[in-house]
């Protein structure tokens, strides 16, 4: 492009880019405080804080994270016992609420609100605002053209002015200037706007949300209250009385699976009512279809096995016969699961069992190991040690359902396992015994509520609609100035530039230019050189 | 059907590195005749006891017998690789994007979509083609051999309408970028090379390439045509994702190893639109920053894919 200061200015003027910032004189005591505030508020500034923040996430890209996966964190810690507490002590196992994570992309937000209130100052006064008068010399432009006419100064202006139909343009004495694609630097501030709105979008659901997870059994139900959950995650800002009022039973839950072991589909049968009195009514849960319920939706997020066993004491009495069955907690892909069953409501001693559930049982002939060779019910076993003796529920101490306190236990026979079939048996040494009666299947739901998602899913359409319209839509000028130049002579001069894809501007500019000169003829004598049309430097 | 679409890929692939060597040839013989019309007009310098030097600034670029030939072997392969896309769909009963595999196959043929775009719209010379090509080439030799995933159904997760718009998004902007990648290390190659023949300098390989690639001018405004196409489109694949985990996984954002690649490839091209803006970063910095935020798109898709565990973890 040509560097004339004439051109510099009126490109300059098509861009609200904040200027650079010069070295200034610091005359207030004010003066450090805006050059600092003008430093942050310039392009290079964000520039600079958009690096860093890409830079800042990338170890969050290949670190294991707390917030995702505590157990590889811990994996990690113990195979690099010199570098992890290091990298922890730097926050790199929790990045993205590490602060200085927050404070790169906090100080990105305030230069961005720094920068965007002055811009949408100057914009919405370009919106009211004439364009700008024509430069000097209008051949100097990125392109221009130039040739005469018999026609009058004012004829020419006024046959310019109409022919710009889809420009806002300008008459002055001289020349008209035109200008078009206001929608750019809209499109740019609604993009900018809307990823602050994100942001809002972002901490209004940190604040506000709530998610917990619950694990209920075929035939069982769950009310929505805080304390029915087994694990919540509620924003600083969460009250429990903004929870959803939803009640909901497990009919069924189905999962089916390919020949290679791998899921096909799951999906969850529930009935559910939005409060105690509605009737209930029902709905398929499954991966990609959540419920929907008030503000809350219930996603249906893990699944697994209950093991149906009935226990009976020395004298033939049933200890413990829960058709819904006791959960099992899946260890790998093929569903072998872990199961710890307690029995304390009885008459004599306590009793336990702890073992494995395996859906499609297959055994090591040579370690007589148990394992499982598909995740779907084909093969069922039981594999389980018996404990007797006292479960220590009465110290006082909180026991987690899946773990045993062996302190008081006694094994029987001396630990050896015993793999059950459905159906079968196993008579316990001393009196009683433990069949395994049946198996039912159990599934985790994810209840959430964010109150922030719709605002944010606002800024996700502002920030694709505004960027559109910045990328696509070209800002440009022109001007077409017509002079006197003796007798029935008008020399007619256009220019034009645009900040954007001259190219494409080269090609509408030659087309307006062709349409001006049809209507603007030469005179039949014309001296001009058809040599001197239109021309474009780049 | 799915033996269609893998031979369908294999002749596509042997179109394009015929193609690339039409371009080459093209490249080498147009390179001789234009020094040799120069030497012929006069204007040929010799600097301080260097080589010759071209004065001419804009030497006349008319496509010879080889260029030609590359230009319609590209566009055959074009269609044939089209074919191998849409056969696949139809053998997996699905859209064709599935596994990793698929989605090479696919980003490749937006890549080269986007090249016999720029070339009809007359952004970019047909020189560029060699330099196109062998990147494809080597980019589905790789998806057919190492990545290569017979045609099936998808697990649960993936088995939505958000996959097809979220994944067609993603597939779309991915091959433009890559596009844009190449360019922009073009764009440097021949920025170097004018740099040196500048002052006079000698160029060897592979900075002497820069003498058959476009203008650095032509070239940095394509990176920049593609790069603005691309990145809305990047910009609404992470969104689509975005809604799609909110269906999925209870939560529109989590930062999995995936989500986090993706927003760092974001924010890197809002950085190169940014520099492009930026009066000290135009031109070479903001090049690489555009290289930059390509090979965080490889990672995103290759690397996290392969090496790190995370939700994403399916093909
Ligand atoms: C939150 C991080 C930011 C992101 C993701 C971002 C992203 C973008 C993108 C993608 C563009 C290209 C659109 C276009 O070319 O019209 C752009 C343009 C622009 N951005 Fe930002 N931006 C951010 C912060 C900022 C900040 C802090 C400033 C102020 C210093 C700023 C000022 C501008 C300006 C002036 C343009 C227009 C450049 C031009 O005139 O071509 N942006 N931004």
């Amino acid at each position: 492009m040509t560097t004339t200061s004439d051109v510099e200015g009126a490109a300059v003027r098509l861009s609200t880019a904040p200027e650079p910032v010069g070295p200034q004189r610091p005359r207030q005591l004010m003066a450090p405080v805006r050059r600092t505030w003008r430093q942050l508020t310039s392009m290079r500034t964000a520039l600079l804080l958009l690096f860093l923040l890409a830079l800042g996430a990338v170890p969050g890209g290949f670190l294991p994270q707390r917030s995702l996966n505590p157990v590889q964190v811990q994996q990690y810690v113990a195979q690099h016992p010199t570098l992890a507490p290091i990298l922890d002590r730097l926050s790199l196992f929790e990045v993205f609420a590490a602060p200085w994570f927050s404070a790169v992309y906090l100080l990105l937000f305030v230069s961005l609100v720094g920068c965007l209130v002055p811009r949408i100052r100057l914009h919405t006064r370009a919106l009211r605002k004439p364009p700008p008068h024509a430069p000097a010399n209008l051949s100097r432009l990125p392109a221009s053209a130039r040739w005469e006419t018999a026609l009058p100064v004012d004829e020419v202006l006024a046959l310019a002015d109409s022919r710009l139909r889809r420009w806002r343009t300008v008459r002055h004495a001289d020349a008209v200037g035109a200008e078009r694609g206001y929608l750019r630097e809209t499109g740019n501030l609604v993009f900018h706007v809307s990823l602050v709105l994100l942001l809002v979008g972002i901490a209004v659901g940190q604040f506000f949300g709530f998610k917990g997870t619950v694990l209920v059994k075929e035939g069982n139900g769950f009310a929505n209250a805080i304390a029915n959950y087994d694990d919540i995650h509620p924003g600083r800002r969460f009250r429990e009385s903004s929870l959803v009022p939803l009640n909901f039973g497990l009919d069924d839950f189905r999962a089916t699976y390919g020949a290679d072991g791998k899921a096909r589909t799951f999906d969850a049968k529930v009935h559910y009512s939005p409060n105690a009195d509605a009737a209930p009514r029902p709905y398929d849960i499954r991966v990609n279809h959540p419920l929907h319920v008030g503000a809350a939706k219930v996603y249906l997020i893990g699944h697994g096995y209950n093991v149906h066993v009935i226990v009976r004491e020395k004298d033939g009495q049933v200890a413990l016969d829960d058709t819904v069955g006791t959960p099992c907690l899946p260890q790998d892909a093929r569903f072998l699961s872990t199961c710890t069953i307690k029995v304390y409501e009885t008459r004599g001693r306590q009793l336990a069992f702890e073992g494995a559930f395996t859906p499609t049982t297959v055994q090591d002939p040579n370690t007589r190991r148990v394992g499982s060779a598909h995740p779907a019910v084909q093969d069922p076993a039981l594999t389980i040690v018996g404990y007797a003796g006292n479960l220590g529920l009465d110290s006082g101490v909180p026991q987690s359902v899946y773990s045993l306190d062996k302190t008081r236990l006694t094994a029987f026979d001396g630990g050896t396992p015993h793999l059950l079939g459905p159906g079968e048996k196993w008579d316990l040494p001393g009196g009683g015994s433990i069949a395994f009666a049946g198996i039912t299947e159990w599934s985790t739901f994810q209840v959430t509520q964010d109150p922030g998602k719709g605002i944010a899913l606002v800024a996700a359409v502002g920030i694709v609609g505004g960027l559109c319209l910045s990328l696509f839509v070209r800002r440009r000028r022109m001007w077409v100035r017509a002079r006197a130049a003796g007798e029935a002579l008008t020399v007619v001069e256009v220019g034009g530039l645009a900040r954007t894809d001259p190219d494409a501007f080269a090609a509408e500019f030659d087309e307006i230019v062709g349409r001006l000169r049809d209507a603007v003829p030469e005179p039949a004598t014309a001296t001009t050189d058809r040599g001197d049309a239109a021309t474009w430097q780049s | 059907m799915a033996e269609l679409s893998d031979s369908l890929l294999f002749v596509a692939v042997l179109a394009y590195a015929l193609a690339m060597l039409g371009f080459a040839a093209d490249a080498a013989s147009r390179r001789a005749t234009r020094v040799l019309s120069v030497a012929e007009s006069g204007q040929l310098l010799v600097g301080g006891g260097g080589p010759p030097l071209l004065v001419d600034e804009s030497p006349p670029r008319t496509t010879g017998t080889a260029g030609t030939a590359a230009m319609a072997l590209t566009l055959v392969g074009w269609l044939v690789h089209v074919g191998s896309v849409v056969t696949r769909g139809i053998a997996a009963d699905r859209v064709p994007w599935g596994n990793m595999y698929e989605f090479s196959s696919a980003a490749a043929l937006v890549a080269v979509t986007g090249f016999l775009v720029l070339v009809a719209r007359g952004r970019v010379e047909t020189s560029l083609g060699a330099f196109v090509m062998l990147p494809v080439v080597l980019y589905l030799g790789l998806a057919g051999t190492v990545l290569y995933t017979a045609a099936g159904p998808l697990v649960p997760a993936l088995n939505s309408y958000w996959i097809k718009i979220h994944v067609a998004a993603a597939v779309t902007a991915s091959g433009a970028f890559l596009l844009s990648g190449v360019i922009a290390l073009l764009y440097l190659l021949r920025a170097r090379f004018d740099e040196r023949t500048d002052v006079g300098e000698a160029v060897r390989f592979p900075v002497s390439l820069g003498r058959v690639l476009p203008s650095a001018g032509s070239l940095d405004r394509a990176a920049y045509v593609v790069i603005a196409f691309a990145f809305p489109v990047w910009t609404f694949a992470v969104i689509a994702g975005a809604i799609w985990a909110e269906a999925a996984w209870g939560r529109y954002w989590g930062w999995d190893p995936k989500e986090t690649w993706s927003f760092i490839t974001w924010v890197l091209y809002a950085g190169y639109l940014h520099a492009r803006a930026t009066a000290g970063w135009k031109g070479r910095k903001a090049a690489w920053v555009a290289v930059a935020a390509a090979a965080a798109l490889i990672v995103d898709y290759y690397v996290v894919n392969i090496f790190v565990v995370g939700l994403h973890s399916y093909a």
